[in-house]
């Protein structure tokens, strides 16, 4: 007989006497399972939230077009010309020409100022090019503007990105946020399934004693509490998975609704793989922590008398 | 077997509930712990079995001294001495088998090996074909045979028992001492505790009799069966 092979034996009696502890009892069980399902779905709800509003920030971000003015002298040829060379840039993936004439028959007819522009004697406005970059990033984006810049028609480039890079930095702060949410809730699912294991101690401190009587150590004593704190912690978890995964079922119709009225591709991301991962694999390690320190602290008080 | 060295033990409440005890039990022997309640017999168990540590004075258990093992290896030491309790202290969540089984679980033998012995011990307490009944649809004796089953699993080299009989009758009672006399015979050293003269001078083995924490006498019972006299004799002068 391995001393391995009993090793493991010993963990799965422990496992399934874990689940059978929890079936047992299946309604306290799962109020306890709920009450910490709650509390990961907390955290992990946001994350999705912060995820999708990054993903969304990152659509509009790669959609935000230039606009070049260029300058009083340059001749209408010359900027035809220029909205050539710049559309025939592999970063950019197109150009639109704006001349002075269209830039004010537009502002015209849209503004109201028709009669104001009138009095004008001659028009104010530059020839424009309107540039749509093929890039995401926004460092991509900022070279780009920068070299647009940098040829002598430029008057003056536009590159309206900065709400997302408002936006981002929120994004930045509310991530902050989360994480600290999410450490007040690991330790919130810490001390409920400690106190869920505590109570299970003196529930079973006759089993304990005499556990104790014929010789179990420490840790053969341990074990089973340790295994049903990470039954409960894991149990939370994946009920926190499929709480997330329903909410954003229910949301998916409103969502596409809303994205087809802005003709949006856009649609709502889950979790992700890593996310759950670290979600289950979480919630199983503060079920194992808060027995631990459950056990740690009661276990070593039952003593045969 | 087992030594007392001048042993003495006050509980915290400053109560003092043996007071120099002295005396040896060698490997294989039988005694019984005779002496009215009150007179320290659990509390010399509790010593035995590492539930309690002297104050002063040594015990020494399968040549260790109990004063040497630390916390961490108590379990380990526990496992060579079997415990059979008054109130058996069986778990009833679960069947006779497991209850069985438990020292040999926490031992570390495989399930076939503890099948093997815990349909052993049953067997040798009569009680073959009840592994999956619960304590609970047992009669008393019969509980206390599962407890008797359980503290010779692991076929441990001592065991010591704490008023096996006190809640049976004395029939019962008289069942309950053979049994474990038997595994005295096949060299296991016994050491029960009890209050039950009748029985004590029936069995007629050696009687370490105690009265408030001292050693009131040691031997054999006065009208001692032939055939079962102690090799070991007298240590202290005529029993009471
Ligand atoms: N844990 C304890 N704390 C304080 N006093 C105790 C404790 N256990 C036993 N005693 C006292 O020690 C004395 C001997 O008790 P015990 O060993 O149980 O005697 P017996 O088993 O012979 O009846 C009694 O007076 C009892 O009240
Ligand atoms: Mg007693």
């Amino acid at each position: 007989m391995g001393a391995a092979l009993r090793y493991f034996r010993l963990h799965r009696q422990n496992l399934s006497g874990a689940i059978g502890r929890l079936l047992r009892h299946p309604l306290g069980s799962l109020l306890t399972v709920l009450v910490i399902a709650v509390a990961l779905a907390l955290p992990a709800g946001l994350r999705v939230l912060v995820n999708n509003v990054g993903a969304l920030s990152g659509t509009w971000e790669g959609a935000a077009d230039f606009t070049v003015y260029l300058a009083d002298a340059v001749s209408e040829e010359r900027a035809r010309a220029l909205a050539n060379d710049i559309g025939a840039r592999d970063e950019v993936a197109e150009v639109a020409f704006i001349s002075r004439a269209d830039a004010l028959e537009e502002f015209r007819t849209q503004s109201g100022f028709g009669a104001a522009l009138d009095a004008l004697d001659e028009n104010p406005l530059p020839h424009a090019l309107v540039v749509r970059p093929e890039l995401s990033t926004v460092g991509e984006m900022q070279a780009l503007a920068e070299s647009l810049a940098a040829l002598e028609e430029t008057a003056l480039v536009q590159l309206d990105t900065e709400w997302v890079e408002r936006l981002r930095a929120m994004l930045v702060l509310i991530e902050r946020a989360v994480d600290i949410v999410s450490a007040l809730v690991a330790l919130g699912v810490v001390l409920v399934i400690g106190n869920t294991i505590r109570l299970e101690i003196n529930n079973r401190s006759t089993e304990i004693e005499v556990m104790k009587l014929v010789g179990g150590s420490d840790g053969f004593i341990r074990r089973p509490f340790l295994y049903l704190g990470f039954c409960y912690g894991l149990a939370g978890a994946l009920v926190a998975a499929l709480l997330i995964a329903a909410s954003l079922g229910l949301l998916a119709a409103p969502v596409g609704a809303l994205a087809e009225l802005y003709a949006s591709a856009w649609s709502l991301t889950g979790l992700g793989l890593r996310d759950t991962a670290i979600l289950i694999g979480g919630g199983a390690a503060l079920g194992w922590a808060g027995a631990w320190l459950a056990a740690a602290r009661h276990l070593r008080a039952i003593e045969p008398t | 077997m087992i030594s007392f060295e001048k042993v003495y033990k006050r509980y915290p409440n400053g109560h003092e509930a043996l007071s120099g005890i002295s005396f040896a039990l060698e490997r294989g022997e039988m005694a019984f712990l005779t002496g009215p309640s009150g007179a320290g017999k659990s509390t010399l168990l509790k010593l035995i079995a590492l539930i309690e540590r002297p104050t002063r004075g040594s015990v020494i258990v399968n040549s260790r001294n109990t004063a040497r093992v630390s916390r961490r290896r108590i379990p380990g030491f526990r496992r060579r001495i079997g415990v059979v309790f008054q109130d058996h202290k069986l778990l009833h969540d679960r069947s006779v088998f497991d209850n069985v089984a438990l020292p040999l679980v926490i031992a570390g033998f495989g399930p076939r090996e503890t099948g093997r012995r815990v349909r052993a011990a049953l067997d040798q307490v009569g009680l073959r074909g009840r592994e999956q009944d619960a304590p609970i649809t047992l009669s008393t004796g019969e509980q206390q045979r599962v407890g008797i089953a359980r503290a010779v699993a692991s076929r441990p080299d001592v065991v010591i028992a704490d008023e096996p009989t006190g809640n049976l009758d004395p029939e019962l009672s008289r069942e309950i001492m053979r049994l474990l006399r038997r595994f005295n015979e096949v060299g296991v050293t016994l050491l029960i505790a009890t209050h039950d003269l009748q029985l004590v001078e029936e069995f007629g083995h050696r009687r370490i009799s105690l009265a408030a924490g001292q050693i009131a006498g040691d031997g054999l019972a006065p009208d001692a069966p032939p055939g079962y006299r102690s090799t070991f004799p007298d240590r202290r002068g005529s029993p009471p």
